[in-house]
């Protein structure tokens, strides 16, 4: 490859970063510095990444054969909740926020730390805490309701570890509030100056339309998963209609939470991909105020579409539509972004650097994913297709096609700026390409089998069904390589990486101002701010030649 | 931020109603109102919300930033409860007006 040929500067490391400031595993476990906590997370989410994607592989093991032949029906049933509740509330909901969000939002507004730096630390303990009490359910008996606890299935009937699970889940809602709060205030108050509101970068405005739906919503789904746990353990009635209550009550309740929960999960990722397309294509990204603007509107009418989940509940048929007109609206800001994503290619000097391949991916995925959720917005096409191979293609071609990519491409785009090294780039594109593919022949089968009336959560299926189930085996397989290559070379790479320097690509955000790793008080001087955001024509210390069509980015030769 | 010093007669004022309200929710419990049970059990309940909200826990002495996220909260929840009782009070309507007509009904017809 040409990388090599380019006149590539020689970097050296700082001499002091916020890695070597300080040394001991104390100086870790009791760190208030914002990136140390974001690493904290970044290897707590990545255990529960595995537990999470061990239950997956065993799943899938399961069921290349009709009868299935790995486990019995009750073990499958506890296999897709763990999996389910280990993969949502312990990696996806963290990840970005915790990881991304918490190294880059203080850098990105040009501030020392967030605002409160103790919250923070404390944030990551009560996950911790609550990541214990689920594992402890997992390894007493398990947890066989599925992840979203519908009752009375949970509140009576369920004889799994259901109590140490939605106490863990209650504790770990607390690191979620913390974490929303932080992040609001910090960017209200702790903005560098001249760094106004509509210079903030997208990343930052998803993470503040992300934080509102975390401090609004969790407290929702924490009591009512409390509910459950008193409902099981002192039978006070609720849900249980024996006992007075009401089953649909707690869907009504649970969905208020996890359908914004969605948005925490596929926001903060929306703000990556703002981040990484503009760079790589070299220009300032199109209809800034419109993905600002599209992240608020995603959050708030978020919060009005929870009932299509619902609509073969025996919810009201007025409430069904009502709630099916809402969720085509919220398809309208998703949309804008899309469109604006594009717009920013329009005539962009375009390079095929690993972030932005991620970029690419989660555009065409997203897309599949966000256009599926409109037929299952649709209450008549619902009523079939509910509760089949076709909801679970539909989410995971959001969860993991949008959320996961943003994640792992976002990774790779900060990575020199959170351990001063360069990836290797030839292997970082394969690995990409590999995700791409494993994961769509994952997952695409799965549209097939779901309309073909395949259910989900079924440890059986008719024969004709093998086939599509065993391209899907085959697809986890080569996804499951697609993520182990980037954890080795990422890893090998904090050693033996080429030193990158403060702004390897050069990307145009305040974070990249300062050194690689940056010192622990992020600038040696306040910044100030005195440019547009995404201009990289008025920025004559990004290096670019200031006239006549801009240099592809740092590898971009092909 | 400059903390607004409330007087200790303040205070025992609130302190007082609220009391009285609790009376008035023990006393409201023991007679029958019919459907105004509910109604009146939670009109008290949400006056002495407010009361605590306003005064001890000093909204209405705080900034106005303050006081508009308390607004948003509010009306944040009566989202999630009008939606959810738009089911509840919504619920078999459609179906009744569906259903083959009664004997009455081609009566008046
Ligand atoms: C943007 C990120 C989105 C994510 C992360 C997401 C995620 C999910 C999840 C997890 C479920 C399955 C819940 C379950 O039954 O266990 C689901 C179902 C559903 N999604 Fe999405 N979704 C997203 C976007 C959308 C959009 C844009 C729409 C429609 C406008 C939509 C409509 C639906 C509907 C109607 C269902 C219920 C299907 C059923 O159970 O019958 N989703 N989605
Ligand atoms: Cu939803």
């Amino acid at each position: 490859m040409s990388t090599t040929t380019l006149p590539a500067p020689v970097h050296k490391m700082p001499r002091e970063d916020y890695l070597n400031a300080t040394y001991g595993l104390r100086s870790w476990l009791l760190t208030t510095d914002h990136k140390r906590i974001a690493l904290l997370y970044l290897g707590s989410v990545t255990v529960f990444f595995f537990i999470g994607g061990l239950f997956a592989t065993m799943i899938r093991i399961h069921l290349l054969t009709p009868n299935g032949f790995l486990v019995t029906p009750e073990t499958y049933n506890k296999l897709f909740t763990m999996h389910g509740v280990a993969m949502i509330f312990f990696f996806l909901i963290p990840s970005i926020p915790a990881v991304l969000g918490n190294f880059l939002i203080p850098l990105m507004i040009g501030a020392k730390d967030l605002a409160f730096p103790k919250l923070n630390l404390l944030s990551w303990y009560i996950y911790l805490v609550g990541g214990c009490f689920v594992l402890y359910s997992f390894g007493t008996g398990g947890l066989d309701t599925g992840w979203t606890f519908y009752t009375p299935l949970s509140s009576v009937y369920s004889n799994s570890a259901v109590t140490p699970a939605v106490i863990g889940i209650f504790i770990n809602g607390f690191s979620s509030i913390l974490t929303g709060l932080n992040f609001i205030v910090t960017i209200h108050t702790m903005r560098a100056p001249g760094m106004t509101w509509f210079r903030l970068p997208l990343f930052v405005w998803a993470h503040y339309a992300t934080s509102l739906v975390m401090v609004l919503g969790t407290p929702v789904i924490a009591i009512t998963l409390l509910l459950v746990g008193l409902e099981r353990m002192f039978h006070l009635g609720f849900f249980n209609p024996a006992l007075g209550g009401d089953p649909i009550l707690f869907q009504h309740l649970f969905w208020f939470y996890s359908h914004p929960a969605v948005y925490i999960m596929i926001l903060p990722s929306m703000g990556v991909i703002s981040e990484i397309i503009p760079t790589f294509a070299r220009k300032p990204i199109f209809g800034y105020s419109f993905i600002a603007g599209s992240s608020i509107a995603i959050a708030v009418i978020g919060f009005l579409v929870w009932a299509h989940h619902m609509f073969v509940t025996g919810e009201s048929t007025y409430a069904a539509l009502t709630f099916s007109f809402l969720s085509y609206l919220v398809a309208i800001p998703s949309a804008v972004k899309v469109f604006n994503w594009t717009s920013t290619l329009y005539q962009g000097s375009i390079s095929w650097d690993t972030p932005m391949i991620y970029a690419f991916g989660f555009i065409g995925l997203f897309l599949i994913g966000g256009l599926t959720g409109l037929f299952l917005a649709c209450l008549g096409l619902d009523i079939h297709i509910h509760d089949t191979y076709f909801v679970v293609a539909h989410f995971h071609y959001i969860m993991v096609g949008g959320a996961v990519m943003g994640y792992v491409g976002g990774l790779h785009f900060w990575w020199p700026k959170i351990t001063g090294k360069l990836y290797p780039e030839v292997l970082a594109r394969i690995a990409a390409v590999t995700l791409f593919v494993g994961f769509n022949l994952t997952f695409f089968p799965q549209f097939m089998l779901g309309y073909m009336g395949m259910p989900r959560r079924y440890h059986t299926y008719p024969p004709e069904f093998q086939v599509l189930n065993v391209l899907s085996t085959a697809g986890a397989s080569i996804l499951a390589l697609g993520y182990l290559l980037p954890m080795l070379y990422l890893t090998w790479s904090m050693r033996y990486g080429r030193v990158a320097g403060p702004n390897p690509w050069p990307a145009t955000g305040l974070e990249w101002k300062t050194a690689s790793p940056p010192p622990t008080e992020n600038f040696d001087v306040t910044p100030e701010v005195d440019w547009e955001p995404y201009d990289f024509r008025n920025r004559p210390d990004l290096g670019l030649a200031a006239s006549g069509p801009l240099p592809a980015p740092a590898h971009g030769d092909d | 931020m400059s903390e607004h010093i409330v007087s200790p007669k303040i205070y025992l004022v609130i302190f007082l109603t609220l009391m009285a309200g609790t009376a008035a929710t023990v006393w409201a419990a023991y007679h029958n109102f019919g459907a105004f049970n509910i109604v009146i059990a939670l009109a008290i309940a949400t006056f002495k919300a407010t009361l605590v909200v306003l005064y001890f826990m000093h909204a209405r002495y705080s900034p106005k930033r303050t006081q508009l996220v308390i607004v948003c909260s509010i009306f944040w929840l009566a989202i999630m409860l009008v939606l959810t009782l738009a089911d509840y009070r919504t619920r078999g309507m459609h179906e009744s007006r569906l259903a083959p007509p009664s004997n009455s009904n081609l009566v008046r017809a």
